[in-house]
């Protein structure tokens, strides 16, 4: 601000561009100096960060440079800075592997299912408490929907296996009541992502739907009184005033959740497998925990969780391009 | 549009509000009706449980499978190891968070932007399980309790609420004046930033320590010794590895004498292990409805 006045100052005097060059130069010093000073006199502000910065330093910064081991052959003696450089060696080899083709496609479907069913329940779920009027009612409604919420990934897990045992589980025993034959659900690969993505609806869509609450309540009153003097339905509101108010953070939030598309629910999938819905339900993540961890393959691990790494940054920046192009919404 | 009831809602509205009160009762009944039943089979018998008699009314009440249960030392280990690590682990998470929100916050911090950006670059950018693996291997804290505390002392998303919190619950007049009284920037985070900090502080507390109690894949990957195992570790070994034998031999015996109790003990276990935390959060809900409000203004 203070640069652009003066600027026109200078324009009006017809100064010559090595005064301006100067002009400039001179405000960079006076702010590296006065910055200094900043320094100096709140020293105690880095003293501070030190601990927390040492952590991200050292556990998050860290495993980033870590990661140059996918191209070395890891092995114990050297460690995973000196191990011997083997290039896209690892990369080749899963990408070569009868196992690719079933395991991308697992995490992609498992995603897609999980982003259709997840993405749209939050939102109907705010609107609908939105319309409730305030009272007891409406204060237990959201209690009861944040619950399940606050349940273990462990917790939740054994209770869907409990619930889907076609011998006693709650749900053979729900359906039955409306005459459908019970099936064993966790014993389907292709079923497994309806299991995965509609327990992790009824778990979390409460959660979600706070940040669209917000959203709600941030909307302008006098749009709401605008509509009452037109004589606008509830629902024509809804339509034309509620879904509208909330589209950014709609747009918004698409965009992180895909972003992050590949990267869902690896803990649960994890405890939920088992050998016979493995062909349905092995993702890149449990993979790289299994062939990586557990059978200590560390460089071919690291590999593959590059590879997802990479899928994850190519949707988040494909998603905010379409989303900037269609709605003109957009991350950045 | 030509009525003009003004008050008085149409007949459309009054079916629009039906429709809505339905839809919201059956989501309601979706979402409870499973932990009524998990807690009516905790305390049926064996029998009922076997043969799916239970709804949401226990059948032949009784206490067998809470007994069973706290005879047994495994629940105790777990409980007493994750009351450990999260009282020690949300403290020090809590502590770090606001040693590097606060600098964060000032604007005559200066390089908080470089900072900034750094500690946000890592909510997309991560080093993955297996690097992170081997530097807590390296640092030689696998298989002890430091383990389950170091490598998550600070979670990114809540450093970055607490920014937005103290950036705009602070006044500035206060910090300017303390600067003239000659009050140094710990002293001012020490006696004026962290009282007038409460709200912040107990989302941070609630946030964490749910995480804390409820995570266990840590333990899975870092933990060998049972003696240090979490509950969650516990509950996933019985719960979803089904190994029921981890429960004393005498239990075993009883499985044998009563078929299914395993099933039922399940069942109370997931009771045992998820009320302290369901009991306790409507009680703090308003604090974390508050914390995704925060973190909501910031994006």
């Amino acid at each position: 601000m203070r640069i652009t006045l003066r600027k026109k100052e200078e324009r009006g005097h017809l100064k010559t561009a090595a005064v301006d060059a100067s002009a400039q130069a001179v405000p960079r010093a006076v702010k590296a100096r006065k910055n200094w000073r900043l320094v100096r006199k709140h020293w105690q502000f880095y003293l501070l960060v030190l601990p927390p910065v040492l952590y991200i330093v050292i556990f998050k910064y860290l495993p980033i440079v870590g990661m140059q081991m996918a191209f070395r052959e890891y092995n114990v003696r050297d460690g995973m800075w000196g191990s011997k450089w083997v290039g896209l060696h690892y990369f080749v080899s899963f990408f070569n592997s009868p196992l690719f083709w079933n395991i991308f496609g697992n995490t992609i479907e498992i995603s897609v299912a999980t982003l259709i069913f997840t993405f749209p329940a939050p939102i109907i779920l705010a609107l609908i408490l939105n319309e409730v009027r305030d009272g007891f009612f409406k204060r237990f409604s959201q209690t009861v929907t944040l619950a399940p919420h606050f349940i273990s990934v462990v917790v939740m897990a054994g209770m869907i296996i409990l619930f889907l045992d076609p011998r006693n589980g709650l749900l053979p025993q729900v359906l039955g009541w409306f005459g459908v034959p019970s099936s064993n659900y966790l014993a389907s690969p292709a079923g497994f992502k309806f299991v995965y993505a509609l327990s992790e609806v009824w778990q979390h869509a409460g959660y979600a739907s706070i940040i669209y609450l917000a959203a709600l309540a941030g909307i302008n009153p006098e749009l709401y009184e605008a509509a009452k003097m037109d004589g606008a339905s509830r629902w024509k509101k809804v339509l034309h005033i509620d879904i509208p108010g909330i589209a950014l953070v709609i747009t918004i939030l698409l965009i992180l959740q895909i972003g992050e598309l590949t990267a869902v629910g690896f803990e649960k999938i994890l405890l939920l497998q088992n050998p016979i819905n493995q062909p349905g339900s092995e993702v890149i993540a449990t993979y790289v925990y299994k062939v990586g961890l557990v059978s200590a393959n560390y460089s071919f691990g690291t590999a593959i969780g590059i590879f997802n790494s990479v899928i994850n940054f190519i949707l988040l920046f494909a998603v905010n391009g379409i989303a900037r192009r269609v709605s003109g919404n957009s991350l950045w | 549009m030509v009525k003009r009831h003004g008050i008085r809602e149409t007949t459309g509205d009054r079916i629009f509000m039906a429709v809505i009160y339905a839809v919201l009762a059956v989501v309601l009944v979706v979402l409870l009706y499973p932990l009524l039943h998990i807690l009516a089979a905790s305390f049926s018998s064996s029998q009922a449980v076997i043969q799916g008699k239970v709804t949401v009314f226990p059948v032949e009440p009784t206490l067998l499978a809470y007994k069973t249960l706290f005879e047994n030392k495994l629940i105790y280990v777990g409980f007493g190891n994750t009351f450990f690590y999260t009282i020690v682990g949300t403290i020090l998470q809590v502590s770090l968070t606001i040693l590097l929100a606060y600098p964060l916050s000032r604007k005559e911090f200066v390089g908080r932007t470089f900072l900034m950006m750094a500690i946000v670059l890592t909510m997309f950018f991560e080093g993955g399980l297996i690097p992170t693996y081997l530097i807590v291997r390296d640092l030689g804290i696998l298989d002890t309790r430091w383990a389950l505390i170091i490598p998550k002392a600070l979670f990114v998303w809540q450093v970055l609420i607490s920014v937005t919190f103290f950036k705009t619950t602070i006044p500035e007049e206060i910090y300017e004046s303390a600067q003239l009284d000659g009050c140094s920037d710990t002293g001012f985070l020490r006696r004026v930033v962290l009282p007038l900090s409460k709200p912040i502080i107990a989302v941070l507390v609630l946030m964490y320590a749910v995480a804390n109690w409820n995570s266990y894949f840590d333990a899975l990957i870092y933990l060998q010794s049972s003696d240090l195992f979490p509950l969650q570790l516990v509950l996933r070994n019985i719960l979803v590895m089904n190994e029921t034998a981890h429960l004393s031999p005498a239990v075993v015996y009883q499985m044998r004498k009563l078929q299914g109790l395993s099933d039922l003990l399940k069942y109370a276990l997931i009771v045992v292990s998820s009320v302290p935390i369901l009991v306790f959060y409507p009680f703090v809900q308003k604090h974390f409805v508050k914390g995704m409000m925060i973190g909501s203004l910031k994006g």
